[in-house]
């Protein structure tokens, strides 16, 4: 029998399978397997788990991993190696790259990229439209034979409601998932934070959550339409998680996404311009974060996806209206969904851990996020009271824009294994 | 109360007290002003850098006047003609300046927060001349101190101000200096350029002219900020002017003797009625006079300046 890995004496949280115990995890060509022969046990390779929580390696529906064209942001590498320092063992990056991943080629690079230098699983998605321009559909079918697990504008919202219609019907011949970020650009009008109060104070343009929940409305509607199953980025509007609510008690095939910093954080927090807490959709109102939380744990919300956006330091450290949105989130979601869900005793650590394992997998379909028997052998072992305090320089991405820098976050990964093969452990990651 | 701050980026974080230090160091610079050799040696040897990004007449001369008459070398930027058309940022722009002998910075920026970004960048004292729609601390401290000569104080005082609010660094820098200071301060225009939320600032929002305006002391008038606004915030000027532009028949819904007041540039016809601008009521130019005294109180504290020094 080949080399067996024996993880040793942790808490095991399998969500999906409603495990939650203190026991041990046999691992052996990549897989999981069952207790195997004392003789195996004997000459195994032991992790000490005593104190650590054992979990499916998080899966992660939204990254920008900046390959083609942006490597100055981030690469394969150095975006795989924030995913195994935060405990994620499969993530799917998005299309808008330069050129956009709108061609099998590009989506062939990016799975050579991966081959090459990833540290963990990477799933591609492709573009809906040619160019994410809004104008004609991307070669959907050839683009799923490429490799692309779902298509997807990117940060763009596809505005000809007719075109996402046929967009949805063809994709839904594929089984492709269509991935929308929701925004009505004419009401959204270049505003760079949440129509409200704080906008009316600083004197900056305001984003309204109607842009947003006008587009989920119509993704709503034309799921509905067609059946094709039409998954909604970060939301961020107690509006529009009303209307997904309604929709799935009508048997829509609609499903939703939420970031950590939109479940964290409020508009509140741009009161002094700090561009690391610029992105799109803005940062809203208290009350619609509320709604985000109510939103996780009554099912509306089926998963909590990073939303990763690295962008350089010069990029970002400039006037609030130019810098571009996004922040990094690969590294802190752990602490930052422990911190809001669980240690706030809103959700028990089991479910709040299905929000970033099993969940996001069974949105696209991707056989991951357990720890049953056969299993790729794809986890990540967590102290769930480690305190820290992110600096500039505590990532492994190559960017640090984060809006977690110097606030404290309880709960950080110890070590991460893909395949079977740990991947990073206290701080390093391992390549072989 | 001493001035401690080194800039002066916003009104909305100054304290009444402060405001006041502030009045009486105009009134001191007014009555320098006023004699002869109208000068003071308190900035002499001192670099004053203005950096406009935007267009200005006021602003840009009384700060260039006011560095002037404190004795200060002033330089100012035509920041269209810089290498900001390069791609430079605003940071490594100003960084350049400050490694060319700045010593204090007056900033114009039509981004938001730009002068608070770059006070924090520097070591030097950084002036805000309006960063985009959100502060114009050194309008509203004048405007204050133009209604402080004449009524001897904001206490109580009922003031409209009346346009784009929604665009306007002049309306926010006011609402906080006359809130603070005691006024009653409403602000009144279109729907789609006066929204409610202004009224969590203690201020009341009116879309409804003749009510907004019956009893007022004073009327201060915006103009429409074309340059800030899209399209389709209102239908044209001409619609504006009709429903919303100050004349005659609206001025008498104002107190008796209640000063009309605007930051200029004025739109005559537009935004207020030609003649009206020149009416005994307006206090429009008596308005910029006291915008040399106040920005020279302005520079003269943020250098470090003691105001008891200058009254002795």
């Amino acid at each position: 029998m080949s080399q067996v890995t024996w993880i040793k004496g942790g808490r095991v949280i399998d969500p999906k399978n409603e495990r939650d115990d203190v026991s041990d995890i046999y691992i052996s060509n990549g897989k999981i397997i069952d207790r195997p022969s004392s003789e195996s046990l004997a000459k195994a390779d032991t992790v000490d788990a005593t104190g650590l929580v054992v979990s499916p390696g998080l899966v992660d529906l939204h990254v920008h991993f900046r390959v083609p064209g942006e490597t100055h942001k981030e690469t394969i590498f150095s975006g795989t190696s924030a995913a195994a320092a935060g405990g994620f063992t499969s993530v799917v990056c998005m299309p808008n790259t330069s050129p956009p991943a709108d061609t099998a080629g590009t989506i062939q690079y990016i799975k050579d990229a991966v081959d090459r230098e990833s540290i963990v699983h990477v799933f591609p998605t492709a573009c809906i439209t040619v160019g994410s321009k809004g104008e004609r559909l991307a070669p959907t079918g050839s683009l799923r034979d490429a490799g692309a697990v779902a298509i997807s504008d990117g940060g763009k919202c596809l505005q000809n409601s007719g075109l996402m219609r046929r967009a949805a019907e063809y994709a839904n011949m594929f089984n492709m998932p269509v991935i929308d970020h929701c925004e009505d650009y004419s009401l959204s009008a270049n505003g760079v934070m949440n129509e409200g109060l704080v906008s009316t104070k600083l004197g900056l343009r305001g984003s309204p959550t109607e842009a947003e929940d006008i587009m989920v409305s119509r993704d709503v509607i034309l799921s509905a339409k067609t059946g094709a199953h039409i998954h909604i980025q970060h939301v961020s509007s107690r509006n529009a998680i009303d209307i997904i609510r309604r929709a799935k008690s009508r048997g829509v095939n609609i499903s939703a996404e939420v970031t950590p910093h939109h479940m964290c954080f409020s508009e509140l927090e741009v009161s002094d311009f700090n561009t690391n807490f610029k992105m799109n959709p803005p940062l809203r109102s208290e009350d619609d974060r509320l709604a985000i939380l109510e939103g996780l744990e009554d099912g509306t919300i089926d998963c909590i996806a990073s939303g990763h956006a690295p962008h350089t330091d010069y990029e970002k450290d400039v006037e609030f209206d130019y810098a571009p949105n996004g922040v990094i989130s690969l590294e802190t979601a752990l602490g930052a969904t422990l911190n809001q869900l669980y240690h706030s005793k809103r959700l028990d650590l089991p479910r709040t851990l299905s929000l970033l394992t099993y969940q996001p997998a069974q949105i696209l379909n991707l056989n991951k996020g357990t720890l049953e028997i056969g299993a790729d052998a794809d986890l990540m072992l967590f102290d769930p009271e480690r305190e820290w305090t992110p600096q500039s320089n505590s990532f492994q991405s190559k960017s640090s824009n984060s809006p977690w820098i110097n606030r404290a976050l309880r709960g950080k990964v110890t070590q991460t294994f893909v395949s079977g093969k740990m991947v990073f452990d206290n701080g390093k990651i391992l390549r072989s | 109360m001493p001035w401690f701050r080194k800039d002066l980026i916003s009104t909305e974080e100054l304290s009444p007290e402060e405001i006041q230090t502030v009045f009486k160091t105009t009134a001191a610079f007014k009555k320098i002003l006023g004699r002869k050799t109208a000068k003071t040696p308190s900035l002499r040897g001192k670099t004053v850098v203005n950096l406009f990004f935007e267009n200005s007449t006021r602003t840009r001369v009384a700060f260039e006047m006011a560095a002037t008459k404190l004795s200060a070398d002033v330089m100012s930027l035509d920041m269209k003609t810089s290498s900001t058309s390069k791609g430079e940022t605003l940071r490594d722009t100003v960084e350049n300046i400050h490694a060319l002998a700045a010593d204090m910075i007056v900033i114009r920026h039509s981004a938001p927060g730009s002068a608070a970004y770059i006070s924090k960048v520097l070591d030097i004292p950084v002036l805000n001349a309006g960063d985009g729609a959100h502060e114009h601390p050194t309008q509203a401290l004048l405007d204050c101190f133009t209604l402080h000569e004449k009524f001897g104080s904001l206490k109580g005082l009922k003031i409209a101000i009346l346009g784009d609010i929604l665009y306007s660094r002049v309306a926010r820098s006011n609402l906080w200096a006359m809130t603070k200071l005691g006024a009653e301060v409403t602000l009144v225009g279109p729907a789609t350029l006066v929204p409610r939320e202004f009224e969590q600032f203690g201020v009341t929002v009116s879309h409804d002219l003749k009510s907004a305006l019956a009893d007022k002391d004073a009327v201060m008038l915006l103009r429409i900020q074309h340059e800030r606004q899209n399209a389709s915030a209102f239908p044209s000027i001409n619609e504006y002017t009709r429903m919303f532009g100050l004349n005659k028949t609206r001025l008498s819904w104002l107190k008796e003797n209640a000063v009309i007041m605007h930051p200029g540039p004025i739109n005559r016809g537009v935004e207020i009625d030609s003649e009206l601008a020149d009416s005994p009521q307006s206090v429009i130019l008596e308005q910029v006079t006291n915008g040399l005294a106040t920005r020279m109180a302005c520079l003269y504290l943020c250098s470090g300046g003691k105001a008891e020094a200058l009254t002795g």
